[in-house]
């Protein structure tokens, strides 16, 4: 017998729900507190993208994204959750404008924080255009909203990982916490390969992506700071932890990533493959570092892992 | 892209008193169900885009069965369909009755 | 126009601006005997780790000295699509070195980007459109996706794709299309002095913030985007 729902708490129920099989919605509802979220800009507005009929292509109602306000352990904090199995969550017109404006409304007030749950392959093909420009316009609004004093946490755990612009934004965030199949990046696998060809990258080779790519790397690396694992209370405290450390942007932070990233290149530039860059950082087996179970590598990555706190 | 549209005379209203609930995602072999509350005890209607063409009549079958089965009487279904099953369908439409029947907003 | 003949035209009151494997960076004198910063890429070359992070230390090494308004120079591929860039992070790269420009922006070193050849994608994102005002010369092509790859995506014919893009500016690669939506300000003539156009924008400089959701609304290449972003800050600040 299992228990019925309504016994469960929302604590249980987010612990038990996987963010990356969750629905955009479903990771809010059980990322903030129970019942705190409210939606800006809804379905049932039906603001859909103007350009996926020029290609006689489905809508969504809230065009891949939910953007709106609720509390987390209290506080209020700004939303907005990539739909990764929507167009590959990908940026288009509508989709990247409401995030603009939630980040120039946090902006605006200053002092509330902005969660941004990404789930995205990048530009969205059919209105490329468009959706480039909204990337530069989110860049720069998370930017501005960070000069003012806003938290911009980024969380990445979602089918469509976080790549072409959407990698871009995630560097501009204050912190950032990451899954191990959080996948950041540019270019993906596949675009690599079609435009270098499979000796340079094999799309297929799924361990090559992960490791190259996925968040027990770009942990390691200092990529991002906290590492999640696959469920949706494990964000949910990663996000909280990130609120309470991250710190003013400043000229100082960004000299400080110049020096941080060139230490990189230093240390790594040379290496040809994620395993040698954690045997570098002086990882004993690195190549067992995959299999890892998440407390584990958790507890490798606050004694080894660098960070990019004070240096983004 | 085909539009459909179905209108039908129900016996009861549908339960809760949520105005309004969404379900799904649009994708291959999936679709997105909205449903508001904003027609009169009687009636229902479901307004439906979908990427297959040419399945008026699977939809008419799926609908009927859902009408009679839940009678959900002064709702409107907004659907975007991705190309989704019948029976994946059938489960939309439920869950989608099942959420606004909650109480709440 | 060549890069020799585009930076001769802009500063003929004398440069020092050097290309080194397609990055550029350097300094310039306006007529009024200030100074320009410099940077870019050029030959169409990749922006990958190591070209991003120069570029982002040539502008934080200026900051605090008076080396001026910030000039982009953009000739350049996509980002350098390599398993070694995306391994060592590439995404933190091109954003830093947004970052850096938007802050310098930001703090009284205005910056223009000046899109004088191809661009595409992640490189645009990093260089140009991080920039407050950036303009296109004819001849610029920019493609945020190019048609072959778009035809394999969605299927569809070059033909098809081609009839489509006479109808909306919202995919198809080319300045002008980048300038309907807003992401290019303005385009220049290369039959006049670049130095008389770019002194005549550095006395003009709309404000420090961004505007081109409007500018795309106002030229009718993208109507929704300022409406649902100013609808959503004031659900938000409604929401306080």
């Amino acid at each position: 017998m299992t228990a019925p729902l309504k016994d469960i708490t929302p604590a249980e129920r987010a612990r038990s729900t996987s963010f990356y099989e969750a629905s955009a919605r479903t990771r809010l509802e059980l990322l903030l507190d129970a019942g705190s979220f409210v939606e800006f800009i809804g379905p049932e507005q039906r603001e859909v993208s103007p350009h996926l009929k020029i290609f006689d292509l489905p809508e969504q109602f809230d065009d891949g994204i939910v953007v709106g306000h609720g509390r987390l352990d209290g506080a209020q904090v700004f939303v907005a959750a990539q739909e990764g199995r929507f167009m590959g969550g990908a940026f288009g017109e509508v989709h990247g404008a409401k995030l603009t404006g939630l980040l120039r409304a946090a902006r605006q007030i200053g002092s509330i924080p902005v969660l941004i749950l990404f789930d995205t392959g990048g530009v969205r093909l059919q209105e490329a255009n468009a959706g480039e420009l909204a990337i530069a316009e989110i860049m720069r609004a998370v930017m501005e909203a960070r000069s003012s004093g806003v938290k911009v946490i980024g969380l990445i755990g979602g089918r469509s990982g976080c790549y072409g612009g959407g990698g871009l934004i995630a560097g501009c965030c204050s912190a950032l916490a990451v899954s191990e199949p959080g996948r950041i990046a540019v270019s993906g696998p596949e675009v690599i390969e079609t435009n270098r060809g499979v000796e340079e990258f094999d799309s297929r080779d799924r361990a090559l992506v992960w490791r190259t790519m996925g968040g027990k790397h770009r942990r390691l690396l200092g990529a991002a700071d906290v590492f999640a694992a696959d469920n949706v209370q494990d964000f949910r405290e990663a996000a909280l932890e990130l609120l309470g450390l991250v710190g003013p942007l400043g000229l100082e932070r960004l000299k400080a990533e110049q020096e941080r990233l060139a230490d990189r290149l230093r240390r790594y530039g040379a290496c040809e493959d994620a395993v040698d860059i954690w045997t570098a950082e002086g990882i004993v087996h690195a190549e067992t570092v995959p299999e890892l179970p998440a407390d584990q590598f958790i507890a490798l990555a606050d004694r080894i892992g660098r960070t990019s706190r004070d240096a983004r | 892209m085909e539009d459909l549209r179905f209108q039908h005379r129900v016996r009861t209203r549908a339960g809760g008193t949520r105005q309004s609930a969404i379900v799904g995602v649009v994708a291959s072999g999936n679709l997105e169900v909205l449903v508001e509350r904003v027609l009169p005890d009687a009636e229902c209607a479901l307004d439906i885009k979908t990427a297959a063409i040419g399945f008026g009549e699977v939809w008419t079958a799926v609908v009927g069965d859902f009408v009679e089965r839940y009678s959900p009487g002064g709702l409107r279904f907004s659907i975007n369909d991705g190309g989704a099953r019948p029976d994946t369908v059938s489960l939309r439409l439920a869950q989608a009755v099942r959420l606004i029947a909650e109480n709440g907003q | 126009m060549t890069l020799d003949d585009i930076i001769t035209s802009l500063f003929p009151d004398g440069h020092e601006v050097r290309s080194d494997k397609g990055v550029l960076l350097g300094s310039a004198t306006l007529r009024s005997g200030d100074s320009m910063l410099v940077l870019g890429v050029a030959d169409r070359t990749a922006l990958g780790v190591d070209e991003a992070l120069r570029l982002s230390g040539h502008v934080l090494r200026s900051i605090g000295r008076d080396s001026g308004p910030i000039l982009v120079l953009v000739d350049s591929d996509s980002q350098r699509m390599s398993k070694r860039d995306e391994l060592l992070g590439l995404n933190e790269f091109l954003a830093h070195l947004a970052k850096v420009l938007i802050h310098a922006d930001m703090n009284g070193r205005p910056t223009i980007g000046l899109l004088y050849g191809h661009s595409a994608a992640g490189a645009l994102l990093a260089t140009g459109l991080a920039t407050r005002v950036l303009v296109g010369l004819p001849g610029a092509d920019p493609a945020v996706m190019d048609l072959p790859s778009m035809a394999k995506v969605t299927k569809l014919s070059m033909e098809a794709l081609e009839e489509k893009a006479k109808s909306t500016p919202v995919f198809a690669p080319g300045l002008s299309n980048l300038a309907q939506m807003g992401a290019v300000h303005m385009i220049w003539s290369n039959t006049t002095s670049l130095a008389d156009q770019l002194e005549a924008l550095l006395a003009d400089m709309p404000a420090a913030r961004d505007g081109r959701d409007t500018l795309g609304k106002v030229r009718g290449g993208r109507l929704k985007a300022a409406e649902i972003a100013e609808r959503v800050r004031d659900l938000a600040l409604q929401a306080r």
